[in-house]
């Protein structure tokens, strides 16, 4: 089963390679992890996709919360929960590729931040398969460059991950 | 007033009432050093390798429940360490390790002695810092102290770069910690602990599996309180031996790979599993399917979360400090008009002492070759059991946990989780420095002795009187007793030529040395050891039975019931 983790952890040094050093040396699985600052600086907030069984996913919270920096852990997944992940791709858009990449990116509601005579940078948004879908959606042989952030998670309402 | 990096960790080790520091000096830390020097309030032991500095550190830890602190330079320093941390950090060991590290601006510039101190500690340490800013240091050495200590004890790393220790800073040590990320459970669930109260009330087939963390949270007493008022079987792993007293008749002995064929035959069939700061670990139940065939009720006591359901289902988890959760226990059990059914608990004990009669420890000793499960016997018996006895790794140290018979916590020190060949002697030597006038034996053997036989010098210069008792069989036994079973006879690499005297290597140390070959000689060596030598550090060099096995075995992927006993080949 695919969990999405959420941790708030001490904002120091060394903070994520506490955390990916777990998930390697205890075999773990990692999909994706994402990392930055919360609104207090003092703390980041992670998240991390990861699947396993429902032991798997046990121990992985319980060691994450073992870490000394680790503040909170929660399961997102366990309930109702946002997810979303941020793309950009460059794409060839010449001639008549030009005008259909834009009519797709639209469909998607993906925006185009950057522009040349020949590429496009679009901006896309959304869970991991809207993403995918996209990439599906245009011609392959037109993609230069993509690059994505990995999830980021939130829970629905009341559900609220602070110190 | 203003201090330097350097003052401010002397004064920090003062504080924290450090008595003993285990180091080696190097460029790093000589500021550190320099401070040291000018001080009495502690005082510093020179090992003779880092890594003996964490073993000793880790042994005066283990039998006495301070915290044992190392201090070691940069580099090699620290990595000679590393095996020392890993081996306290597997068996949960508070230890606090001071390293030195490159100046602030010379790290990342593969500088002298540099080397990533943090990150190549990282998964051997419960935790640990780089301080970059001598205004941390007190407060970051608090913590260390705190987190080693405090939940599931472990040891912590603090890496200071030689410049921090030379700048200063007004110095304060904190009185108390209090950390946001870091709450250790002490209480246990009420509820969960009257659901195990009842569970253990209605057991009918009940068992005690007592670990390393009764006698990490000094919670024998209260175990032994605990098991006597309900007569329950207990059994101790190897990390819980001497957590319950080894000759009391409800102590069914060792349980595991060499455990005794009682213990590991009511492990299997009980019907209510008590586990009392025990891991369930590879060597400990075996084949975790195997074990989970037999259907069991688990009550799991543990401080530490993540051992709880690891590698076993659980019924009733309880996460808690030992003694905490045990006073609660009883209290529960004392208040409760319930008692353990007689007529089921009588049958039970009835099938145990049925298997108790297999005898799985006999072995035969004839006149002509020293066996080495007699040696520890007789060690036994001439210490009156009451030695702290180390060991290192191998079959020596399976001999010795069967056949001495402990009955006091903190008297049995030995790697269990990393089994590190060479932390006998280093062990030996922490136990005497925290226990100054303990009798202290080292059971080890030809091999892992060499591996950390340099300390024999700092045994020289403390004057430290351990009694060495080395099974000397010519092999590495443990492997040579796996070759011969599953790997057809082929002793790839397990004979050990070309060995030292060890009567004139102890004698070149300035200790006493002797060799014994004769099963006759055995008892009287000992007692001139321990009498006539009783300030002497002796090593005594047995050379025992080449092909002795240690019974019974589970085969490593085996069921705990199926083990191979000595009869049977």
């Amino acid at each position: 089963m695919r969990h999405i983790i959420s941790i708030l952890i001490e904002n120091e040094a060394g903070a994520l390679s506490r955390v990916s050093g777990l998930f390697s040396a205890r075999a773990f699985n990692i999909e994706s992890l994402t990392v930055a600052p919360t609104e207090d600086a003092s703390l980041s907030r992670m998240t991390i996709v990861s699947t396993g069984s429902e032991e798997v996913i046990e121990q992985i919270t319980k060691q994450l919360n073992k870490l000394i920096d680790v503040v909170k852990v929660v399961d997102l997944s366990e309930a109702a929960h946002i997810e979303r992940e941020l793309m950009l791709v460059k794409v060839r858009a010449a001639g008549k590729d030009r005008e259909e990449m834009k009519r797709i990116a639209d469909i998607f509601r993906g925006r185009v931040i950057d522009v040349t005579d020949s590429t496009y940078v679009i901006e896309l948004t959304g869970n991991g398969s809207k993403l995918d879908a996209f990439l599906e959606a245009i011609d392959r042989t037109l993609i230069l460059e993509t690059v994505r952030t990995g999830v980021s998670g939130i829970g629905r309402g009341d559900r609220i991950l602070k110190v | 007033m203003q201090l330097t990096g350097a003052e401010i960790v002397i004064r920090c080790l003062q504080e924290e009432k450090v008595e003993y520091v285990f180091g080696y000096p190097g460029g790093s830390v000589l500021y550190i050093y320099d401070e040291l020097f000018k001080q009495d309030k502690f005082k510093h032991v020179l090992v003779r390798h880092e890594q003996a500095a964490v073993h000793a550190a880790d042994a005066y830890s283990r039998s006495s429940n301070k915290i044992g602190v190392c201090l070691v330079t940069s580099g090699p320093g620290v990595t000679n360490a590393v095996t020392g941390i890993a081996t306290a950090h597997m068996d949960s060991v508070p230890l606090v390790i001071i390293s030195g590290q490159v100046p602030t601006g010379y790290i990342g510039q593969d500088a002298f002695q540099e080397c990533d101190t943090v990150g190549i500690t990282r998964p051997c340490v419960k935790h640990n810092f780089l301080v970059k800013d001598v205004r941390d240091l007190a407060i970051t050495l608090k913590k260390a102290f705190y987190i080693a200590k405090t939940g599931r004890p472990g040891p912590v790393l603090v890496d200071i770069p030689k410049d921090v220790t030379n700048q200063k800073c007004e110095f304060e040590y904190p009185k108390t910690m209090v950390m946001r990320s870091y709450n250790p459970v002490i209480k246990g669930h009420g509820g969960q602990i009257k659901k195990a109260v009842q569970m253990l009330l209605d057991a009918k087939r009940p068992m005690i599996y007592a670990g390393g963390g009764v006698i990490l949270s000094d919670a024998s007493e209260k175990l032994a309180k605990l098991a006597r008022r309900l007569g329950y079987p207990v059994t101790n792993t190897l990390m819980g031996l001497g957590g319950f007293p080894a000759t009391d008749k409800q102590w069914l002995g060792m349980l595991g790979m060499h455990g005794t064929y009682e213990a590991n035959m009511a492990m299997q069939n009980c019907d209510v599993l008590i586990a009392v700061g025990a891991r369930f670990d590879d060597r400990v139940i075996g084949n975790p399917a195997h074990f989970a065939e037999i259907p069991r009720k688990i009550i799991h006591i543990d401080i530490d979360p993540s051992s709880i359901a690891k590698r076993v289902k659980v019924d009733v988890p309880i996460v808690g400090n030992l003694p905490d959760v045990l006073d609660e226990l009883q209290k529960l059990l004392e208040a409760s008009a319930g008692v353990p059914d007689p007529k089921s608990l009588a049958a039970w004990w009835k099938q145990i002492d049925e298997w108790r009669g297999k005898k799985s420890l006999k072995y035969k000793q004839g006149k002509e070759i020293i066996m080495p499960q007699y040696v520890v016997e007789k060690l036994y018996e001439v210490t009156g059991g009451d030695a702290f006895v180390t060991s290192d790794v191998g079959q020596h140290q399976m001999w010795a946990a069967q056949y001495y018979k402990f009955d006091k916590p903190r008297r049995w020190i030995n790697s269990g989780g990393l089994g590190t060949m060479g932390v006998g002697l280093p062990y030996a030597m922490g136990v005497r420095f925290a226990n100054p006038k303990a009798t202290v034996a080292c059971i080890t053997g030809e091999a892992s002795i060499q591996m950390n036989i340099q300390e024999l010098s700092t045994a020289r210069q403390f004057r430290l009187p351990i009694k060495v008792i080395n099974l000397n069989n010519r092999y590495l036994g443990m492997v040579r007793q796996w070759q011969q079973m599953f790997h057809g006879n082929r002793y790839a690499e397990s004979y050990v030529d070309a060995l030292p005297d060890f009567v004139k290597l102890a004698e070149s140390y300035g200790h006493v040395g002797m060799k014994i070959e004769r099963p006759a000689d055995v008892e009287p060596a000992l007692r001139e050891a321990f009498t006539k030598h009783k300030n002497d550090l002796v090593f005594m060099d047995f050379l025992t039975d080449q092909t002795a096995n240690v019974y019974p075995m589970v085969a490593a992927g085996k069921g705990l019931s199926e083990m191979i006993l000595a009869e049977e080949l």
